[in-house]
């Protein structure tokens, strides 16, 4: 650890200098200000490739204190590669504690997920963004997806999920599933499965969200009303594990992945690893609440 | 009560692409009418029969005088009324029946009758059981009912083009040659048919060289030479 | 005259577009007097100006001319595809007809568009997204409209599609896949699927083959007597002209150099050209 404190002294606290911090941060209220909104922001260098998870870095870095203690999870797991990069790489350039408890961090990077375990009004969950744009696939142009979000002009996304359910008798969007934001922008969730975006709604943590290859941030703060995109005959619901369980736990209501075995049997196992060692120890961490969880039978 | 009053009335063509060529058409022609009353135009061709007749319908643009008509809202000079007064004009009162026909290709020939009729009965059904009605006493072939006009004969287009003029009974009728390719027992139908209509109180002017036909129907004839009226005259049989 | 003046659905007054930078003699210099429309000053180009009519509720009005006249414009700055330079325009059934149509935000103006008005282009490709199918054209303008029921939604698009003829068994196809003329009628009900007030048809028969054409035609006729919305009608074509709208525009370099009846127009041209445009097509 010597050698750490060393190489981290070489650079400012948290690696970005101050003056684009507050650029950041400046960013981050703007986008705080109006719920789902994408703010363009400098999206400085930084010792990793963009598109490597640089968005949710900037803010991560622009927002983090000497007291915080830091998490991040790469699709549900703290221990994939880039989740333990990232978290050695903000260690060593902030000496700020880390943890993989969800409930003891106050400061949460991810990839492509929402935690099992409800966040609360002490946390802040960064999100590392690939695509900010909800309406990139039906619309192209920047200057055309700006003026039909400034117009809340959101009928060629509606008739995309028309044209799905049409095509293949349900809308067919897995990760990044659109949802509306205080009633008013259409926002992209990250790439977190349709599972984890009823969480989204209400959430009394802050929720921010930097891309950095495409240079944008934006937010949902907390407690405010995120709804998915759904027609009133035709409804959002999240993915179906019916019939299925953690072969570890025993546990229905989270989110699994599908595992095959060396002898080719196929086994469902908690994607949440935190979550999942907090159920193995025998540990009842408090989970998020929606009607999605509520209606199925454990 | 008279329903038309027209004096001083002129038509003068200026054909700006021959050199502002004037050709008078119409020279101050003034005459009545009645409600309720036949008036025939007569004359050789080039007299201007057709020119008056378009001048009262405002296909031509009157170049001096006044065509007071009694509405059933009030009198209207047709010579300077606002457009959209002439079409209100031309949907609920006055008809124009020319001696050609002249339609949308495909539509079926009973189509083509109800057509004045559609913008007054929303009852699709019902008007074309008037336009059947009409089309049999006119005595067109029952397999040509929903064929396509374009593709008729003289007399037949004839028969279409009366059949679709008086069909939503007019104020005031504008019929021009309704008997000219017809044969003598369709003649007295349609002659038949106008006569009705009068019954019912509609002011017709027709156009006609038939003497037969003008006998028949009017109450006056007005007789025009080089666009002027050179006599008008109580017909014979009143 | 006064007893239906107040009775308009659509009023413009002097509405201009013009290209570039004109000064103040830029619309006095040109127009059919000049045989031109670009400004010999500025170089900037009168796309129209000083253009004024009343529609009536069910009229059907059309605006002819050679290409380059303005007519097309005129539609497009009403239906908003363009940016007036001047003039305004007032629609009945928006705030009853008492706000410039023209000087609306965005916003306001895409209401007034989504749920008052519709447009048939000349190319199909500029009124219908082709990476969506039939139906889901239909959809989007029901969906801007403000209708989220999938099953209302389809009801909507597969009577509408019936009334124009195309086969409902190919709502879920892209219609890029048809025909010219099915295209256009798919256009076309798109264009009715709000039941607006108001129809612009921008040359809709242009390009297609005669039989084509004349159900085309056949069909507009139709949804005019059945529905009773006022059109619009711009067209090259005089026969189009003439079967279908009671009242027509002549325009010449973006100036209207005669209006009357069609009738009155077609068979007793006043103005120099419109006596030469009807007697060269005759």
């Amino acid at each position: 650890m010597v050698e750490n404190i060393k190489y981290a002294n070489k650079y400012n606290f948290a690696f970005i200098d101050e003056a684009t911090k507050k650029e950041i941060r400046r960013k981050l209220l703007k986008a705080v200000a109006i719920p789902g909104y994408q703010v363009p922001y400098s999206s400085p260098e930084m010792p990793i490739a963009r598109g490597w998870g640089t968005g949710g870095l900037h803010v991560t870095l622009a927002i983090i204190g000497r007291e915080d203690i830091f998490k991040i999870i790469d699709q549900g797991s703290d221990a994939s590669v880039n989740a333990c990069n990232l978290r050695e790489f903000v260690h060593q350039m902030t000496n700020c504690q880390t943890t993989y408890d969800t409930s003891e961090a106050t400061l949460i990077q991810t990839r492509h997920r929402i935690t099992e375990e409800e966040l609360t009004e002490n946390q802040i969950f960064v999100y590392q963004v690939p695509q900010p744009e909800p309406l990139r696939s039906v619309e192209r142009y920047e200057y055309r997806t700006r003026q039909m979000h400034g117009e809340a002009d959101y009928a060629k996304m509606w008739v995309s999920l028309y044209e799905s359910y049409v095509r293949s008798g349900d809308i067919m969007l897995g990760a990044g599933y659109p949802v509306k934001v205080n009633k008013r922008y259409i926002m992209a969730p990250s790439p977190i499965p349709r599972w984890d975006v009823p969480n989204l709604n209400q959430s009394k943590a802050l929720h921010l969200f930097g891309a950095g290859r495409e240079k944008r941030l934006y937010a949902v703060p907390p407690y405010t009303t995120v709804e998915a995109l759904e027609f009133e005959d035709v409804k959002f619901h999240t993915e179906d594990f019916k019939g299925t369980e953690c072969y570890k736990t025993g546990y229905k209501k989270a989110f699994l992945d599908e595992l095959y075995f060396d002898d080719g049997s196929k086994h469902f196992i908690i994607n949440d690893s935190n979550f999942l060692d907090k159920l193995v120890e025998k540990e009842s961490p408090k989970q998020h609440e929606n009607k999605y969880i509520k209606q199925l039978q454990s | 009560m008279n329903i038309l009053e027209v004096t001083h009335l002129s038509k003068e063509f200026n054909l700006h692409i021959l050199n502002n060529k004037r050709i008078e058409s119409l020279k101050d022609i003034n005459f009545t009418m009645k409600e309720g009353e036949i008036i025939g135009l007569t004359g050789k061709s080039g007299s201007g029969k057709s020119s008056l007749m378009k001048c009262l319908y405002r296909t031509y643009l009157a170049s001096t005088g006044e065509i007071i008509y009694l509405s059933k809202n009030g009198a209207v000079d047709l010579v300077k009324a606002d457009d959209h007064r002439i079409i209100d004009l031309r949907k609920n009162e006055i008809t124009y029946c020319s001696q050609f026909l002249s339609v949308i290709p495909r539509v079926a020939a009973i189509d083509v009758v109800c057509e004045n009729l559609f913008r007054v009965e929303k009852d699709k059904d019902f008007a074309r059981s008037q336009s059947k009605n009409m089309l049999e006493q006119l005595g067109l072939p029952y397999d040509l009912w929903d064929a396509f006009p374009v593709t008729f004969s003289g007399g037949e287009q004839q028969r279409i083009n009366v059949a679709r003029a008086i069909i939503a009974k007019p104020r005031f009728l504008l019929i021009d040659e309704p008997t000219a390719s017809l044969d003598a027992k369709t003649k007295d139908v349609v002659v038949d048919m106008i006569l009705r209509l009068k019954a019912e109180g509609t002011s017709v002017l027709v156009i006609s060289h038939d003497e037969y036909t003008l006998d028949r129907l009017c109450d006056r004839r007005i007789d025009l030479k080089f666009g002027e009226i050179i006599s008008e005259e109580m017909a014979t049989n009143q | 005259m006064s007893r239906n003046a107040d009775n308009w659905l659509l009023r413009v007054t002097n509405l201009t577009k013009i290209y570039g930078e004109p000064n103040e003699n830029t619309v006095d210099q040109t127009g059919p007097k000049f045989n031109s429309n670009i400004c010999p000053e500025t170089d900037s180009i009168v796309a129209c100006a000083d253009i004024s009519f009343d529609l009536y509720p069910g009229e059907v009005l059309g605006i002819v001319g050679e290409s380059g006249s303005g007519k097309s414009t005129v539609v497009k700055l009403l239906y908003f595809d363009m940016e007036k330079t001047g003039g305004a325009a007032w629609l009945k059934p928006y705030a009853d007809g008492s706000i410039d149509m023209l000087s609306e935000s965005n916003q306001k103006k895409r209401f007034i568009r989504n749920n008052l008005m519709g447009m048939v282009y000349q190319n199909p490709r500029d009124g219908l997204n082709f990476n969506f199918t039939s139906g889901g054209n239909i959809a989007e303008k029901l969906i801007m409209a403000g209708n989220y029921h999938v099953g209302e939604i389809r009801g909507r698009a597969s009577d509408l599609l019936n009334k124009t003829e195309v086969p409902v068994l190919r709502m879920d196809d892209r219609p890029a896949n048809f025909s010219g003329g099915m295209q256009q009628r798919v256009q076309i009900s798109k264009a009715i699927a709000n039941n607006p007030p108001l129809l612009f048809l921008d040359e809709v028969t242009t390009g297609l083959d005669v039989s084509v054409q004349a159900k085309v035609l056949d069909l507009i006729r139709e949804l005019q007597q059945d529905l009773g919305i006022a059109m619009i009608v711009v067209s090259h074509d005089l026969s189009v002209i003439r079967m279908l709208t009671d009242r027509t525009i002549v325009m010449k370099n973006g100036r209207i150099v005669e209006s009357g009846l069609t009738d009155q127009i077609l068979q007793d041209p006043q103005h120099e050209y419109s006596q030469l445009l009807v007697s060269s097509l005759l």
